[in-house]
Order: C-alpha cells, then sequence, then structure tokens
C-alpha cells in the first residue's frame, strides 16, 4: 500500500503526541493539529488523505472543522475520533461526509484498520473523478 | 395521615348531604304534622262545641215547652175550676197523655196551703203548707221556678216547676213535679264513643244527671268545676293525671253547665295514625338519605383515591424520568471525562509496547516484566473503557425511542450492573439466553428499568445466599418473546400476589421501598404492547414473566 499522508487532530496535548510518535512509528506520515483552526491552516498548505478529527475540542468544534473541511477540500477522508459515545454526533457526522467513527479510547490497530479503508475508499473515488 | 385525611373528607361529605337533606325532611315532617294536629284538634273541639250547643238548645226547649204548657193550662182555667180536685185530674190526664213525666199536680194559695192535689202521693202532701219552702218563695218573687233535680219520696230523680198566676186580686202558684228521665235522656244522646261523657252540673257544681263515668248523681261529678262557665266553651283540661276535651254550655233558666266530656285519644285516633305514618315516612326517608350518602360517597371516595393513586404513578413516572435523564447525563459526562486521560493512557501503553518491539531489549532480565506490565495496563484500560462505555450506553437510553433492540443485550447489560452488588451477597445470577431471539421494536432504557427493578428485587428477596435466573425464549405461535426471571427467595403469599402490581404496595421495610416499582414496571410493559405476570410459591421463590411482541 501507498504512503499516505494523515493529520490527526487533538485538543489532548499528550494523546497527540503519543498517537503521532506511533503511527510513524508505523511509517505513515502524521502530522497534529491541536484545534480545528490550526487544521484547516495546515490544510490550506497541504493536502491530506486522511484527517482523525476529535469531535469535542475547544473553540472551532469537531462537527465545525468537518464542514469546513469538507467544504474547502471535499475528497479528504475523516474519521471522528469521539470521548462522547454518543451515536447522535457519530452519526451527524457521517452525514456530513465524515468516513467513519472511532470511540476513545481505541485501539490504534483499529484505528490504523480504519484509516486504511478511508484511504483506499478516496483512492476510489479520486480514480472516477 | 392519607388514611385520616380521607376519613375525614368522608365525614364532612356526609355530614354535609345529610343536613342538607335530612333537615328540610324533619322540618317539613313537623310543620305539616302540626298544620295537621292543629287542624284537626280545632274540628274535633268544633264537633263537640256544636254537640254541647245542641243538647243544650234540647234542655232549654224541654223546659220551655213544660213551662208553656203549664203557664198555658194556668191562664186558661180559674182557679175555682183547678180547686176542684176532679177537674184537676182530668186536667192531669190529658197533660199525661201527650208527656208520661209529669208525677203531680198541685195548686196552692199564697199563703202556701195545698188546695188541690193530684198525684200519688195525696196523702203526704195533701196538708203539707209550703209557705217556708225555698222554691214558693222563689215563685213568689219570680213567677216561674224551675228547681234542681232532687230525689224526693219516690226516690226517682225529679224536679219541680211551679208557675205564678195573678188571677183578678189573687194570687196562686199551679206546681208541678216532672220526671227528669227525658233531661237524662236529652243528655245521654251526647254520650258518644267509649270514653266520652256527658252530664249536667249546677251553679254548685252538683251532677244534674247520671254521667256514664264522672260520679253519681247529686254529687259532685269527678271533673274539673265548670260550674262557673258562662257561654260555649271547648277547653283541653286536665283531671286526674289525664287531659280531656271539655266543652260546656249552660241552660239558660237554671244556670245549670251542660258538659261534654271527649277522650282526646279516641278523638284523635287518626290524628295519631297520622303521625305514626309520618314518623314511619320520614324515618323511611332519613334512612334512604343515609343509605345514599353513604354509597354515593363511598363511592366518590373510591374515585379520588384511585386519581390520587393514578396522579401519584404518573407523578412518579415522571420524577423517575428526569431523574434518570439526568443521571445518564451526569453519567454520560463522567464517561467522557474519564475517556479522555484513558485514551492517553492508551497510547502511552501502546508506545511503550512499540518500544519495546523496536529495539533489541529482549536480552534485559526485566523484558518479560515490562512486557506484561504494559500488557496489564492495555488490559484495565480496556476494563475501564467497558465501563465507561457501559454507562455511555445506558445514558443514550434514556431519551424515549422506538428502536431495534436486543432484549439479549440488554439484559446483559442490565445484569452486568448488578453483578457486583449479588457477588457481595453471594447470589449466582445465571443467563440462560436463546440465542437466535429476534429484535423487536420498543424502548430499551424503559425495557432496562424494568429489568433492573426485577433483578432488584430479586436480590433484595433473596437477601444473601441464592440463585437467580434469566431466561429468554421465543415463542413463535404468537409472535411473542418472553423473559422469565425467577428467584429462589422467600417468595409470596398467596394474598398478597395479587396486590403485587397495586401502587404503593410493598413488603419492605417502611422507607426502603415506595412500593411503586413493580406498578411502573407493569405500566411500562403495558405501554410497550406487552403483559407482565407473577407466580409464587412460599418457600420456593417467585419468577416474573414478561411477554413482549415481536415488531
Amino acid at each position: 500500500m501507498d504512503k499516505f499522508k494523515v493529520m490527526v487532530v487533538d485538543d489532548e496535548q499528550d494523546f497527540l503526541e503519543t498517537i503521532i510518535k506511533r503511527l510513524k512509528a508505523r511509517k505513515i506520515e502524521v502530522t497534529g493539529a491541536e484545534s480545528g483552526s490550526k487544521a484547516l491552516e495546515l490544510l490550506g498548505a497541504q493536502d491530506y488523505d486522511v484527517i482523525v478529527l476529535d469531535v469535542k475540542m475547544p473553540g472551532m468544534d469537531g462537527i465545525e472543522t468537518l464542514k469546513e473541511i469538507k467544504k474547502r477540500k471535499p475528497l479528504t477522508e475523516v474519521i471522528m475520533l469521539t470521548g462522547h459515545a454518543s451515536v447522535e454526533s457519530g452519526i451527524q457526522g457521517m452525514q456530513l461526509g465524515a468516513f467513519d467513527y472511532v470511540m476513545k479510547p481505541a485501539a490504534l490497530d483499529e484505528l490504523l484498520e480504519k484509516m486504511r479503508q478511508a484511504y483506499e475508499r478516496k483512492l476510489i473515488q479520486e480514480g472516477r473523478a | 395521615m392519607e388514611e385520616k385525611y380521607y376519613q375525614k373528607l368522608w365525614w364532612d361529605i356526609i355530614l354535609t348531604i345529610l343536613s342538607f337533606s335530612v333537615i328540610p325532611l324533619v322540618v317539613l315532617g313537623f310543620v305539616m304534622y302540626h298544620q295537621f294536629s292543629v287542624s284537626y284538634s280545632a274540628k274535633i273541639m268544633e264537633s263537640i262545641r256544636t254537640l254541647a250547643d245542641n243538647r243544650v238548645g234540647a234542655v232549654n226547649l224541654f223546659f220551655d215547652e213544660r213551662i208553656s204548657q203549664l203557664t198555658t193550662l194556668a191562664n186558661t182555667s180559674s182557679l175555682e175550676q183547678l180547686r176542684d180536685e176532679d177537674y184537676l185530674n182530668r186536667v192531669f190526664n190529658i197533660i199525661q197523655a201527650r208527656s208520661k213525666s209529669y208525677i203531680d199536680l198541685g195548686v196552692i194559695d199564697h199563703e202556701g196551703n195545698h188546695l188541690a192535689y193530684v198525684g200519688p202521693y195525696y196523702n203526704i202532701l195533701k196538708g203539707v203548707n209550703y209557705k217556708n219552702e225555698e222554691w214558693f218563695n222563689a215563685v213568689m218573687a219570680s213567677g216561674v221556678y224551675v228547681s234542681d233535680i232532687f230525689m224526693g219520696f219516690r226516690k226517682i230523680p225529679h224536679f219541680i216547676i211551679a208557675v205564678l198566676v195573678r188571677e183578678k186580686n189573687k194570687v196562686w202558684i199551679l206546681r208541678a213535679t216532672i220526671n227528669s228521665d227525658i233531661i237524662e235522656s236529652i243528655v245521654h244522646a251526647a254520650q258518644t264513643g267509649k270514653g266520652g261523657d256527658a252530664f249536667i252540673i249546677n251553679k254548685n257544681n252538683i251532677l244534674q244527671t247520671t254521667p256514664r263515668f264522672s260520679g253519681d248523681l247529686l254529687s259532685t261529678p269527678k271533673a274539673p268545676d265548670l260550674s262557673s262557665a258562662t257561654g260555649t266553651n271547648v277547653e283541653e283540661l286536665g283531671y286526674d293525671g289525664g287531659t280531656s276535651f271539655y266543652a260546656t254550655s249552660v241552660v239558660k233558666i237554671k244556670r245549670w253547665v251542660m258538659v261534654i266530656k271527649e277522650d282526646p285519644k279516641e278523638q284523635l285516633t287518626p290524628l295519631l295514625r297520622a303521625r305514626f305514618i309520618t314518623l314511619l315516612i320520614g324515618a323511611g326517608g332519613v334512612l334512604l338519605i343515609i343509605l345514599g350518602a353513604v354509597f354515593t360517597t363511598r363511592a366518590m371516595m373510591k374515585e379520588l383515591i384511585r386519581m390520587e393513586e393514578k396522579k401519584a404513578i404518573s407523578e412518579d413516572l415522571a420524577m423517575q424520568s428526569s431523574k434518570m435523564a439526568a443521571l445518564g447525563k451526569m453519567a454520560a459526562g463522567i464517561a467522557h471525562e474519564i475517556n479522555n486521560p484513558l485514551a492517553v493512557i492508551g497510547e502511552k501503553a501502546g508506545w511503550l509496547k512499540d518500544l519495546l518491539a523496536e529495539e533489541d531489549l529482549g536480552s534485559s532480565p526485566n523484558y518479560q516484566e515490562f512486557a506484561e506490565t504494559v500488557d496489564k495496563i492495555e488490559q484495565h484500560v480496556s476494563r475501564a473503557k467497558k465501563v465507561t462505555h457501559r454507562l455511555l450506553g445506558f445514558a443514550r437510553r434514556m431519551e424515549p425511542v422506538q428502536e431495534k433492540v436486543d432484549i439479549n443485550a440488554i439484559l446483559h447489560d442490565t445484569i452486568g450492573f448488578l453483578e457486583n452488588e449479588a457477588r457481595y451477597r453471594n447470589i449466582d445470577i445465571q443467563a440462560d439466553f436463546d440465542e437466535k431471539l429476534p429484535q423487536t421494536t420498543s424502548d430499551s432504557s424503559q425495557l432496562q428499568q424494568v429489568f433492573l427493578n426485577i433483578l432488584n428485587n430479586a436480590i433484595d428477596a433473596i437477601g444473601k445466599d441464592g440463585e437467580i435466573t434469566v431466561k429468554t425464549v421465543h415463542i413463535t405461535k404468537i409472535k411473542n418473546l418472553a423473559v422469565e426471571i425467577r428467584d429462589n427467595g422467600p417468595g409470596v403469599p398467596k394474598e398478597m400476589l395479587d396486590k403485587i402490581f397495586d401502587p404503593f404496595f410493598t413488603t419492605k421495610e417502611v422507607g426502603k421501598g415506595t412500593g411503586l416499582g413493580l406498578s411502573i414496571s407493569y405500566s411500562i410493559i403495558d405501554k410497550l404492547g406487552g403483559r407482565m405476570m407473577v407466580a409464587s410459591e412460599e418457600g420456593k421463590g417467585t419468577t416474573f414473566t414478561i411477554y413482549l411482541p415481536i415488531k
């Protein structure tokens, strides 16, 4: 599988640092953003294949960020990461175009698998486009 | 407290109904009876007054007739003629032919000498001089004299009538003795009924006729002294412990008083009957009103209590659900706050694991320890995750919904909540699930509340050391699924089993149970279209079965 570019957006600094380290260890090109606005800023500078987005964040929350991402780069796949297992926010995210949602705390392997699936879908969509 | 309140209300209503219906009834009864009694008494008095007048009229007429007969006789014959005893005898015979009441006839001169006499006592009376007799002086003064009744020589009651005759310069007297049996019979005609009496008294209250009951002739009557009566009058008077109606009327010629006595008891029999009937109807009416009031009030109170209970249930349901919603929100908040640090711990542990695999630490003597420790951390993160996810699931179910539910999963979660509690009490909860149980459309949070309630009750019933079996069955025939929760607790006595779903029924100690749990559960299952049943045997345990339609 090709290398794909990932961005993880989470306000929890410790979580962000660690997951980046672990993904990097798995040879994934990953960037971290500690807020929605930071994520959008990064997205302006560069394209990402998959964005892992925490739902509940101070300032711009996950749902708002998702809307903005889909507006600017519709082909970017987004996986919602939620500490609040409300099905509603997950479903809402998916209605807004998110690929899937994962509940915190999630096993890295599970998250990784979802990322790959998302990337595959992106490839298919790009192929069609 | 409640009981007392209802009792007070009960009495209030009853007393209000009674006072508003019995009082008018009683007043009506009394007024009507009183009016009837007044008019009836008036009628009786009127009737005996008429009787008295009538009888006195007859007596007066009798006297008038006798007096006019004698006056006529005296004025149509001269003294010369009447002195002749043969002539007098003829005249006497003519008079007596008309009326047997004449006993004798005499002619007396102004000095009291008996000039002529016709009658049975010729030898005794012929020579008598009446100059000093009271009646002689009275007749000389007033022209006509009627005596009181007296017995005389003959020992029969009679009286005399004497008229004064003025002939030229002579004055003489015609005197007749008359048997009083005519007066007796006139008076006796007024002695009516069983206890009625009639008699005549003179101005000294001496009986002039023989009464039926009130004494003997020429004695004082056994009755109040009415001798001073002046006109026709009716009074109710007491005598010798009893009261009677007394009608009086005056015989004008002698100032005798005719007394007619009526026994009010006898005369008033219809009135007494009316009183009895009034009382009977009144009592019947009051009884009916009381019965009606009691029945109506009882029905009202029942309805009131039923509504109060209904209100209490719905209030409790509302409170329960708002409590659950609040609890759900709190649980969700806590779960979220814990999930974030858990995620960090999980990632850190994962990173450690990554590092352990990457670097060649296999030779390190503590490698095994590291690996195991990291594994344990991950294992317990996962355990904590289960708890928080269950909490979130619980919170999510608070919103009332119609969703596809997996009954087995709900039961599994519910049992999960109670596992710790059960373990402390050494109660084993056995799950015997039908793995092919289909999903149905229902409200998982409400079902969970019901299951939680029944399981809690089962644990409370057992107390310590026991077993609870939770079984699910798919009943294909009636498109139902059944959940059976059985405990081996002490069971419920038969007489309480009927009331087990009633609101406020509880076997728990005061303050421990509201008595609403099962009632609420029952109404929840009912609303969801299912049925809830209970079976119990004392000493063996209790089984709750819930049937839910598969939709």
